[in-house]
């Protein structure tokens, strides 16, 4: 028989899941998990500085390696700053476990010290959640979030327990096995042959892929497919990375922010294969005439995803992939000439225009020297603003998971806990942290946890002293009414990160930019690099929001017009 | 933690009438709050619910009256996503169920 309490129970199972780092911040009520934890051989645990940082870290993790991700945090205060991290994963599908310490059940609804109602407040924003009423629950409990966690979409799962069930006692004969994932697959051989069928009828067939296909690694079966039917291919914020940005097909991210190029592609297009998308406004613009003349082919994961926004012709539930490399054979090769001509026309009359290309001082020149001294390995994190849409629309991304961005729920502080996640799943790869500095002050105090993991974090501030992506909404559409997205105030980012005990660079003073981004990318363990950008270099072309996707701002050729 | 989801084929719908959802639920304490909180952040109308336990209490039985059929195929496609729906049924708005209780549901 085994004999332990709740919170070694805990620890066990966890590691028997192969966790190998927790990331949270201890407390009153999750006392014993730590001290539990302190026994462990095999989970390191980093000390976040703030459980929202906590709650990044492990979504870092999560989003570069695909495995479910830990980190812990207490009662109360600590429960709900972790919320912004669930909610964010919740809507990315992102598999984190986030372990709260409650109270004691006896003081449950007493309003004691450090009471919330934990569980009440995750039910939106997990995938599933459960509070924990007896020691012996989680045998059952901890196998299960693990399965929830990683099973079909993937999504946070929240487990709160009481702190008298942490200590309580509890004798069992056989440790729980890790549970089988389900299969999904709600299609037949039929819907398969037919969206064939549609494909291969189709005169301007467009790919379109989501964040959904890394999750199923299926960027492989996408690129056979397109290629051996000669599909162009667009991608969601968080499809980046799923064909290559070099690719002859692929047409970059669609959407509020996209080439003109792509978004004028998606107009012209008669069916749309869409795999592991879901519709996001900020992807299609306004719905109604996103794709007007389109059929619809939808793979999804998610059943719920299917007829939400946009009626689909044909669905087909199940795994990317695996749908993807069905469709393969019965998908014939073909030229599609005429429709490749056409892409190459719409790229050539309205491409994308980057100003400052080659000069490191620019945002666009920044990001492109970052990549020229960044491998294939290097991942990418950004934050929320500006400097993330760039990123998004120039950095040549080579494969999936190398982006790590907060789409859905668009979390400013989003990237520096993220980056150190990712760099502790990965300690042999350099992650670059792009950044902004409203982002960066919204996580700041991670820093601390950069330096004392010695993260080989590379964090590029583009400091425009302004909400930038609010100021340039201002700009266009409140008559250039700037309130209260110019910091009046600036921060000396340098010197806070020389504080913090971290290597820092000021690409405003250097003689030589190429040369401090080269020392900064080439220093081992974390690094700050301060980089001054302008007020008013703004995010071209944009889509107003609630317009459709043709109604584009900015980035006009007009070297063609 | 096994789950048993059996999906049955929603109705066709009734011209703007309403639905009653019949669903087996793990019966704990938060299942309600799961349930009604899909509703009010999904923005689905819920017009009245009703909730037992069955069997040796493990289970609950959940009854729903929705109006409007527009959003039924995502109102059911979203519940059995629910970790603690294990079945959801689709019955026409003549189901007897909430007729029956409408004698305790009078005056104003």
């Amino acid at each position: 028989m085994n004999k332990m309490n709740g919170a070694q129970l805990t620890i066990k199972l966890l590691e028997r899941f192969g966790v190998g780092i927790i990331a949270g911040i201890p407390g009153g009520s999750n006392l014993p998990l730590y001290d539990a934890l302190s026994h462990s051989t095999t989970i390191r645990h980093v000390l976040a500085r703030h459980e929202q940082g906590a709650g990044f870290i492990a979504q870092g993790m999560a989003r570069s390696s695909g495995r479910p991700a830990v980190c812990f945090a207490t009662s109360g205060p600590g429960a709900t700053n972790v919320m912004t991290a669930l909610a964010d994963a919740k809507l990315d599908s992102i598999p984190i476990i986030c372990i709260t310490g409650q109270v004691p059940q006896s003081l449950i609804g007493t309003d004691a010290f450090q009471e919330i109602d934990t569980y009440g407040m995750s039910i939106p924003i997990t995938k599933h959640n459960f509070l924990v009423r007896s020691a012996r629950e989680l045998l059952e409990v901890i196998p299960a979030a693990f399965r929830i966690a990683s099973e079909g979409r993937p999504g946070p799962v929240l487990i709160d327990i009481p702190k008298d069930v942490q200590l309580e006692m509890v004798e069992f004969a056989d440790w729980p096995a890790m549970p089988q994932r389900e299969c999904v697959k709600q299609y037949r051989k039929q819907d398969i042959e037919q969206a064939a069928a549609m494909i291969n009828a189709a005169e301007r067939p467009i790919l379109f892929l989501g964040g959904g296909i890394r999750h199923g690694n299926a960027h492989d079966a996408a690129i056979r497919l397109a290629e051996k039917n000669n599909l162009p291919t667009t991608m969601t914020l968080l499809g980046l990375g799923s064909m290559p940005t070099e690719h002859p097909l692929a047409l970059g991210m669609l959407g509020m922010h996209a080439a003109r190029y792509t978004n004028l592609a998606m107009e012209e297009c008669d069916l749309l294969l869409v795999a592991g998308a879901r519709f996001d406004d900020r992807a299609t613009g306004k719905i109604a005439e996103f794709c007007p003349g389109a059929k619809i082919i939808h793979i999804d994961i998610d059943p719920g995803e299917i007829n939400k926004l946009r009626t689909a012709h044909l669905q087909l539930v199940g795994d990317a992939g695996s749908v993807l490399a069905e469709l393969l054979p019965q998908v014939e090769s073909k030229s599609r000439q005429d429709w490749l001509n056409r892409m190459a026309f719409l790229k050539k009359e309205n491409s994308f225009i980057i100003e400052g290309a080659d000069d490191p001082r620019m945002p666009y020149g920044l990001i492109r020297q970052i990549a020229a001294l960044a491998d294939h390995e290097t991942l990418i994190a950004t934050d929320v603003g500006k400097h993330q849409m760039w990123v998004a629309q120039t950095y040549p991304f080579c494969r999936p998971r190398q982006l790590l961005t907060s789409g859905g729920l668009g979390t400013m502080g989003f990237g520096l806990p993220a980056a150190i996640g990712a760099s502790l799943a990965h300690p042999q790869r350099t992650v670059v942290c792009f950044s902004g500095d409203g982002s960066i002050l919204m996580n700041i105090q991670e820093l601390a946890t950069a330096v004392e993991q010695r993260a080989n974090v590379k964090i590029f501030v583009l400091d425009n002293t302004s909400l930038g992506l609010v100021r340039q909404q201002q700009n266009l559409f409140f008559g250039k009414q700037y309130f209260a997205s110019e910091y009046q105030h600036h921060v000396d980012f340098v010197t806070i990160a020389r504080g913090f005990g971290m290597q820092a660079f000021a690409l405003g003073a250097s003689d030589d930019p190429v040369a401090t981004l080269t020392e900064a990318m080439q220093t081992r363990g974390p690094c700050l690099v301060h980089v001054p950008i302008g007020r008013n270099e703004e995010v071209y072309p944009m889509v107003p929001p609630g317009a459709a996707n043709k109604e584009m701002i900015g980035g006009e050729n007009h070297a063609n017009a | 933690m096994q789950t048993l989801k059996e999906s049955y084929p929603c109705q066709p719908s009734a011209a703007a009438g309403q639905k009653v959802l019949e669903l087996t639920v793990n019966n704990h304490p938060g299942v309600m709050s799961h349930i009604c909180g899909l509703f009010s952040r999904r923005a689905f109308n819920m017009e009245g619910i009703l909730c037992m336990p069955i069997g040796d209490g493990k289970l609950s039985r959940i009854w729903i009256q929705i109006a409007g059929t527009s959003q039924l195929d995502q109102i059911v496609k979203q519940l059995e996503k629910l970790e603690d729906v294990r079945t959801v049924v689709s019955h026409p708005a003549e189901h007897e169920v909430f007729a029956k209780l409408e004698e305790y549901f009078q005056g104003s």
